[in-house]
């Protein structure tokens, strides 16, 4: 499970000759005067240029890559590559931008990818069309077999410039892949990229898995374990496939999730039927009591400061949301609205708390502020639950089951706008999003 | 791995035309802490009752090997139905507790697991918690009926091990149970 592939990239240095003295001399306050708000459902996605990059199949695998994270995103429309008029296009030359403005391009992204033994160079260039002007030049460099990464931090460096939040792209997604139907279903813990490629599994299926979920600050996960005897929790170094358990405990353990910095895990411990949150100092083990309330307590989550843990509990007779401090002090009701909140979520930017809601004889995604207000329902169907942020606060995975039929990885932006199955064919649940990836 | 070829310059990526852009990198056994408070088994109002607990599909018959586990699913049975986000068991359960105490009674060398299961119609987390409460509920029952503590361990299956594979409020009701499953001591068929 360790990671194949070696990187590096550095200022892009090529062609200089060639550009105009206007572009080089943009100052580096200027942001493009395009520009795409992450934030609003009403804005139309951007159209955007994606040639085939120089250098043969690596070339043009790379752009389309980089074109259909960029299309999954909701936020840009790359162009048919057939409508291009410039076909000549170089990374070391300032392309023709009449014939790309022809075709309304707003923005147009071109570059080179060049073997190297067993190297790969990647130059590329971002271009506002309409301003005549370059946004971005980079040179990257890595392994022949790290193409996808590479393509996927073009793709990070193409949406942060343009939409001044950063990316999600050069990703992976930890899950729960099941096989089997209902009543007899394999749940095995499993890893993707974000994009669905080189899916792998990671436990065997003798075990039932449940809600692996990722350190935000390393590739370390926590993951549940069911088996008859009862469940554990464990943690897993995925660079180094070092694993741990947190120990043993009288009663299930389940719902673990990290602290922001990666040294706790708070999670639930059930005790002749009473299920509280109880967090763990991972350097010695030492655990702390957070709730004693003889009803459900579950699900928490820190707030991206570490000060606070959102939480779910049924102790006003259904479940609602609950925010405490860490230390457990001081628990407050946030949720208000008619029906029944389960796993709140904390976004990893703080403005949003995502959560899984049932109404009306429906599961819903939504996000609501901290506060509990602005609350904004996502998605519906018959079971949506388990939301994932991406680390850019911007984007959730979660999980869709249809009434009699396998579940299912989709994702929706904070707008609700841009809905849709993750392009991962199989079945799978409970997916949690890594940290950008160095 | 992840090695960094150039660290000075790995994590930024820098524009020709002098804007920066930094790509942001972004066992020993734990004592239980602290007691707990054991919830009442029954707090909540009986509600309209859901689906009646299907009947039992093995056939009853005769040739079971008393003391077995197949005498105790057939004779006696193994499985109790509980209302939608309910734990307190229903009247219909009680006889089959009973009966199910009586035979651990009987059978002192029996051991058990109480295994407690939701339907679908509910998140996965709050789900395992609701199993937890299902089966210690019904663990509550029978050492009320004098079958001893330490024959009993509990699990929750949560709505990961449903019985019935359809979708619809039959197959809800169906799922929402505490199995009773012998671990070991029974006599063999």
């Amino acid at each position: 499970m360790t990671t194949a592939w070696t990187f590096s990239k550095r200022t892009l240095l090529l062609g200089l000759g060639s550009v105009p003295a206007a572009a080089l001399l943009t100052p580096a306050a200027a942001r493009a005067d395009i520009e795409v708000n992450v934030n609003r459902a009403d804005v139309q996605p951007l159209p955007i240029a994606l040639p085939a990059f120089g250098g043969g199949q690596v070339g043009s695998d790379i752009a389309g890559v980089v074109s259909a994270d960029l299309a999954r995103s909701g936020l840009f429309r790359p162009l048919d590559p057939a409508s291009f008029i410039e076909r000549d296009l170089n990374s070391a030359i300032v392309p023709r931008f009449p014939a790309w403005k022809q075709i309304n391009a707003q923005a147009l992204l071109n570059g080179q990818a060049t073997a190297v033994g067993d190297r790969l160079q990647v130059d590329f260039r971002l271009w506002d069309v309409a301003q005549e002007k370059q946004l971005l030049g980079t040179h990257m460099e890595g392994s022949a077999e790290s193409w996808r990464h590479i393509a996927h931090k073009i793709s990070d460096a193409v949406y942060q410039q343009l939409t001044g939040e950063k990316g999600y792209f050069d990703t992976r997604i930890i899950f729960v892949a099941e096989t089997g139907g209902r009543g007899s279903r394999t749940k095995r813990l499993a890893i993707m990229d974000q994009d669905g490629a080189n899916p792998s599994y990671l436990t065997d299926g003798s075990a039932i898995i449940m809600t692996p979920r990722f350190s935000s600050t390393s590739q370390e996960i926590t993951y549940m374990e069911l088996r008859p005897q009862g469940s554990k929790i464990y943690l897993l170094n995925l660079d180094t496939a070092r694993s741990e358990s947190l120990g043993d405990f009288k009663g299930m353990v389940f719902a673990p999730r990290f602290s922001p910095d990666g040294a706790k895990v708070a999670f639930s411990v059930e005790r002749a039927g009473n299920s509280d949150i109880f967090v763990m100092d991972l350097k010695n083990h030492a655990t702390a009591r957070l709730t004693t309330d003889p009803a459900i307590d579950t699900s928490p989550s820190f707030s991206p400061d570490g000060t606070k843990i959102v939480f779910e509990s049924d102790r006003s007779g259904s479940p609602q949301i609950y925010i405490m401090g860490a230390d457990g002090s001081n628990p407050k009701r946030v949720t208000f609205q008619a029906g029944r909140y389960n796993t709140p979520v904390w976004s990893p930017t703080g403005d949003y708390i995502a959560f899984t809601k049932q109404t009306g004889g429906e599961f819903h995604i939504g996000v609501m502020k901290p506060d509990g207000t602005d609350e904004r329902i996502l998605t519906s169907s018959y079971m949506d639950e388990s939301p994932a942020w991406a680390p850019n606060g911007r984007v959730i995975m979660f999980c869709r089951e249809s009434g009699g039929g396998g579940r299912k990885l989709w994702s929706v932006d904070i707008t609700g706008r841009f809905l849709q199955p993750m392009p991962y064919p199989g079945a799978g649940s409970d997916p949690a999003w890594s940290p950008l990836l160095n | 791995m992840v090695t960094i070829r150039n660290p000075g310059s790995a994590l930024r990526l820098t524009l020709i035309a002098g804007a920066a852009l930094t790509l942001a990198a972004c066992a020993h056994k734990p004592s239980y802490p602290t007691a707990t408070t054991a919830p009442p088994v029954a707090q909540r109002a009986p509600e309209p009752r859901g689906p009646t607990a299907p009947p039992r599909t093995e056939p009853v018959t005769q040739n079971a090997l008393p003391g077995s586990e197949r005498d105790f699913a057939i004779n006696v049975g193994d499985r109790v139905y509980f209302d939608y986000d309910k734990y307190s068991v229903r009247d219909d359960a009680g006889p089959i507790l009973e009966a199910q105490s009586t035979w651990l009674k009987r059978y002192p060398a029996v051991q058990v697991r109480l295994e407690g299961n939701c339907d679908e119609r509910g998140t996965q987390e709050y789900n395992l918690a609701l199993g937890a409460r299902r089966a210690n509920a019904v663990r509550e029952y029978l050492i009320a009926h004098g079958v001893a503590a330490g024959r009993i361990t509990t699990v929750s299956y949560g709505k990961e091990k449903p019985i019935d594979p359809g979708a619809g409020e039959q197959a809800e009701a169906h799922n929402r149970n505490a199995h009773t499953a012998i671990v070991s001591g029974a006599r063999m068929q």
